[in-house]
């Protein structure tokens, strides 16, 4: 919640400043600037640069600044949890009305460092509360038995902490974190948490950097990262593939004949809304957990949505595109391969990259599943050791893969079909 | 024989819900090898069925359709069509386009290029032949579509409102590219239009057609297009002739859509 108002607030401080900044500086007189009806003009909303740089950065700043990385400054950092040294001072009372002062020393560190405690001076520890110490790591909180801090006096209750008089299931604030007293006479201490994410919920950006580097290098499991990805890759592309041999000439095919639309289209109308993943366990049962399957499940992913892209490619042929072909002297086949076929290829590309788009979503969610290799399959064994840095390097790298594909895509509809949309 | 036979036509369309729709009526008319023929009338007259069933798009209820002897039975190289837009392959270059013809034939290509070349040439298109069809004007994309059909060298040219979405400057050029191929190829052509101005410019025989049922109304044989060829067309239109003749068919045209418009207020 906190970090959804921060995330709001930055929106808002880099909008309103970029258009204070921008009405100082600059004057443009391109067509946009001289409209006066902006608003509700679609044409005169563009995607501003400015604010994406700084919509990516400020998620990478919220990211450091909430993981207390090294890569921004430390006025930045939110609030972290309490590390260091701290001491709990309590005093506990007998049934015939004496009391006794202890004193528990905790030392808080992360979890990659050692505990730097001094060993306690037990000559100096009269009375029959006993002093502690105590070795915590940060986020943690622990339980300080009664029985440990009152050995010899099983009858001495924990009356005061800090100073201040505690009673069971009551609280102690204290500098350092509070103290909890259970029903039971024992103390629980949790120091404070501070805003900050544990590492092994989210790690810190050069955490994950450094397991980048480190996995590019010597891989993970014995599978090195660039043979996670190719082989997802492999898989997609080789899925893609065959769903695209086979589901254009049937598209074409229920595009021109009454009876092959007629026998397929309730196949293809019934199985386009089921999504692959929901296929993922027949697949399994059927083909097994190897290659087999999950070419098998990305073919299906992909089929469908080339076989309604390729038929409604050959549907939107103007029929007077049709009758001049003929008039000009084509037959059916040179009717098929210089006018339908080309003509429904902007259809095509825009099926191809959405199915693109679903197979590398569905491959990498048939890797979580099972697979021995892959990019799923790095981020799923990752997780089982909870190595969120891993997790989170994966997801980095699936996403810019993913986007990559699509940019690729467009470049060659770019290229292949210039027409797109200017007929 | 030769020339196009249009032979006591009849088209009848059934519609889904039971009625049906004459569209045509006992239509015939004869056109001589190299007439310029253009058809005139209120929509809904049955003329872009007409000329559909010319070109073999639709097969009529009764009658039929002979060229140069032979019954016409479906598409065909030899009866061209121009269309009023979006008939040309946008996915080739202008020169592609009209080639189209040509190739489907297996024209050589050092045959169809020099074809090509020329027509390019006569349209006005000289520097725009490798340019994309979708970087061209209206006017200039309609200039490729008479190309297109004239590299097939068809016996008849079809013309369905081929000037219908230009603007008045634009279509009053093309006006005269329309009589200026027709006298240097002497082809036979059919055009459909509804300006009645263009229909008198672009037509040695006039035909009107009427609604409800689709059925020829009028003839005429008109000097204008021989004396528009080569000339001033605003001359041609300045004619007393030509002011006195659209006149004339404005006011049937008038009348007969004042006739549907009663006849469906009556019969709503």
């Amino acid at each position: 919640m906190t970090i959804l108002l921060i995330y709001v607030a930055i929106f808002a401080a880099a909008m309103t400043g970029y258009s204070l900044v921008r009405g100082l500086f600059t004057r443009k007189h391109d067509f946009t600037s001289l409209k006066t009806v902006t608003f509700g003009d679609e044409s005169a909303v563009s995607s501003n640069r400015v604010a994406s740089i700084i919509s990516v950065l400020s998620i990478f700043l919220i990211w450091c600044s909430f993981t207390g990385s090294t890569l921004v400054p430390g006025f930045l950092h939110v609030p972290g949890p309490f590390v260091g040294k701290a001491s709990i001072a309590y005093q506990a009372t007998a049934p015939d009305g004496s009391t006794d002062d202890g004193i528990i020393l905790v030392d808080v560190h992360q979890a990659s460092e050692a505990a730097d405690l001094a060993p306690l001076d037990a000559a100096a520890d009269v009375g029959f509360a006993r002093d502690r110490s105590l070795d915590m790591v940060a986020w943690r909180s622990t339980l300080i038995s009664r029985n440990d801090l009152l050995p010899d006096a099983p009858e001495a209750v924990i009356t005061s902490v800090d100073g201040r008089p505690v009673t069971p299931n009551g609280e102690i604030e204290i500098p350092s974190g509070l103290v909890r007293m259970t029903d039971k006479g024992s103390l629980a201490f949790e120091p404070a948490k501070g805003w900050q994410m544990e590492p092994i919920w989210l790690p810190a950006p050069e955490t994950v950097v450094a397991r980048f580097i480190e996995i590019s290098k010597n891989g993970y499991q014995n599978v090195t990262l660039w043979e996670n990805l190719s082989w997802s890759l492999y898989r997609v592309l080789v899925g893609f593939f065959l769903g695209s041999i086979v589901g254009v000439p049937l598209g074409y095919a229920m595009g021109l004949n009454s009876w092959f639309r007629g026998w397929f289209d309730p196949i293809v109308e019934f199985m386009r809304p089921v999504p692959p993943l929901a296929l993922i366990p027949l697949i399994i049962i059927w083909f097994g957990i190897w290659e087999t399957g999950k070419i098998s499940l990305l073919f299906l992913a992909a089929l469908w949505i080339m076989v309604i892209a390729a038929r409604s490619g050959v549907s939107g042929v103007r029929i007077t595109k049709v009758h001049a072909a003929y008039s000009l002297g084509a037959s059916k086949w040179q009717l098929l391969t210089r006018v339908i076929v080309p003509n429904s290829l902007p259809e095509i590309f825009t099926g191809a990259r959405v199915a693109m788009g679903v197979c590398w979503g569905t491959v990498v969610a048939a890797e979580l599943v099972a697979a021995e290799k892959g990019a799923g399959k790095m981020i799923i064994a990752a997780s089982k050791f909870q190595n969120t840095d891993i997790v989170i390097m994966g997801i980095i790298l699936i996403g810019i893969i993913g986007y990559s594909i699509d940019i690729l895509m467009r470049m060659a509809e770019k290229w292949l079909i210039p027409w797109k949309g200017k007929a | 024989m030769s020339g196009l036979k249009i032979d006591n036509i009849s088209m009848r369309f059934e519609l889904p819900n039971g009625g049906s729709v004459q569209a045509l009526q006992n239509v015939s008319l004869d056109i001589a090898k190299g007439e310029l023929m253009s058809v005139l009338g209120p929509s809904g007259c049955g003329k872009t069925t007409l000329l559909n069933i010319v070109a073999g798009f639709l097969a009529p209820t009764s009658g039929r359709v002979e060229l140069n002897g032979h019954v016409v039975t479906g598409p065909a190289a030899e009866r061209g069509m121009v269309f009023q837009q979006g008939a040309l392959f946008e996915w080739m270059s202008v020169r592609k386009n009209v080639s189209f013809g040509p190739d489907m034939k297996g024209m050589p290509k050092a045959q169809s290029r020099e074809i090509v070349d020329h027509l390019l040439d006569t349209v006005g298109l000289r520097d725009f032949k490798d340019k994309a069809v979708y970087e061209l004007s209206g006017g200039m994309q309609q200039r490729v579509a008479l190309a297109r059909c004239l590299a097939n060298d068809p016996d008849v040219i079809l013309m369905d409102e081929p000037l219908g979405a230009l603007d008045a400057l634009t279509r009053e050029k093309m006006q005269g590219l329309v009589l200026k191929l027709w006298k240097e190829t002497g082809k036979t052509i059919i055009l459909i239009t509804h300006s009645v101005e263009e229909a008198l410019l672009l037509g040695e025989r006039l035909v009107v057609m009427a609604p409800r049922p689709g059925r020829l109304h009028r003839e005429y044989r008109l000097p204008f297009a021989e004396m528009g060829v080569n000339a001033d067309l605003r001359q041609v239109k300045k004619h007393p002739d030509f002011a006195s003749k659209r006149e004339e068919i404005l006011s049937m045209i008038w009348d007969m859509e004042e006739e549907i418009m009663g006849r469906t207020e009556s019969v709503a």
